[in-house]
């Protein structure tokens, strides 16, 4: 384990701030804060309906917010892959298994599971799983980033 | 509407706030986490996941006592039960991007002010998987379960 580098405080506080976002959507306009089903209704990619300034906003708001962290608290550290092509996969892979999947770390892993749901509950066992294996293989077949 | 979008943004602050201070937003930190065979495994965002969900778990229990949203008609909420294949086959899938590229949609479009060029990369893949499932039919042609026909 490497605690010297982690950052439990921060991540925890952090956290917190991630979850208060998800109790004023829920509590406040009765919606989840699933960033993937957001972004698909902001951009008109899933119907928005009504939701579309919602979601929009929403969105938004998670560009401010870093900034606003970055300006008050400090530099934020961001350490990319370098490959393009990693970026790439990834991001089409991420894109597509969300909606297929209904979800992703906000909707069925902060949201979902603080509700117990069962569906996500297995969503987030799947993901989890699915994301520690493939770091464990890229790291057997030598892959770097 | 104007106090509906205002809520929106308002919950969206803290959110890419909190994506940002806790770490979530660093493609290395969330690889680090997903690598248990590193000799290296950086458990912060399990913190991160706990931290999120004590305000949520509060707020499901508040729900509980609600009858309509504070500030909307109603409650506009997914199923909970059902567990299909593409609910778990999406959710693979998702996992497989998360794990090579270290990014989720929050984090990566909260980075797009932190680290723009790399950010929008992602993004931009990411709305082009939506897109593609969009685009695919929504449920494939079920065919004759030959396999079973005997029974």
């Amino acid at each position: 384990m490497n605690w010297t580098g982690a950052m439990p405080l921060a991540g925890l506080t952090g956290g917190l701030l991630i979850g208060l976002a998800g109790a004023i959507m829920l509590l406040g306009l009765g919606r989840i804060a699933g960033v993937s089903g957001m972004v698909a209704r902001a951009t008109g990619i899933a119907p928005g309906g009504t939701l579309w300034p919602i979601a929009s906003a929403f969105i938004l708001g998670l560009p401010l917010g870093a900034l606003l962290m970055a300006l008050t608290v400090g530099p934020v550290t961001t350490r990319f892959p370098t490959s393009i092509a990693a970026l790439v996969l990834g991001g089409l892979i991420v894109g597509f298994g969300t909606r297929m999947g209904s979800g992703c770390t906000s909707g069925h892993g902060v949201c979902g599971l603080s509700r117990l749901s069962p569906r996500s509950i297995a969503a987030t066992a799947s993901f989890m799983a699915a994301g520690f294996a493939t770091v464990a293989a890229m790291r057997a077949l030598g892959v770097t980033l | 509407m104007m106090r509906r979008v205002l809520i929106a943004l308002l919950a969206g602050v803290p959110f890419g706030a909190g994506l940002a201070h806790s770490g979530m937003s660093d493609p290395a930190r969330v690889r680090a986490f997903l690598d248990l065979f590193g000799g290296a495994w950086d458990p912060t965002l399990a913190f991160v996941m706990g931290g999120a969900i004590l305000p949520m778990a509060v707020a499901w229990r508040i729900h509980r006592r609600l009858d309509s949203p504070l500030a909307d008609t109603s409650f506009v909420l997914p199923a909970t039960t059902g567990i299909t294949r593409s609910l778990v086959g999406g959710s693979v899938l998702f996992g497989i991007g998360w794990g090579i590229a270290g990014l989720c949609p929050g984090p990566a479009i909260a980075d797009l002010v932190i680290a723009p060029v790399p950010a929008a990369i992602f993004v931009a893949a990411m709305l082009g998987g939506m897109i593609l499932h969009r685009l695919l039919p929504a449920r494939p042609v079920k065919r004759p379960n030959l396999e079973n026909s005997h029974v």
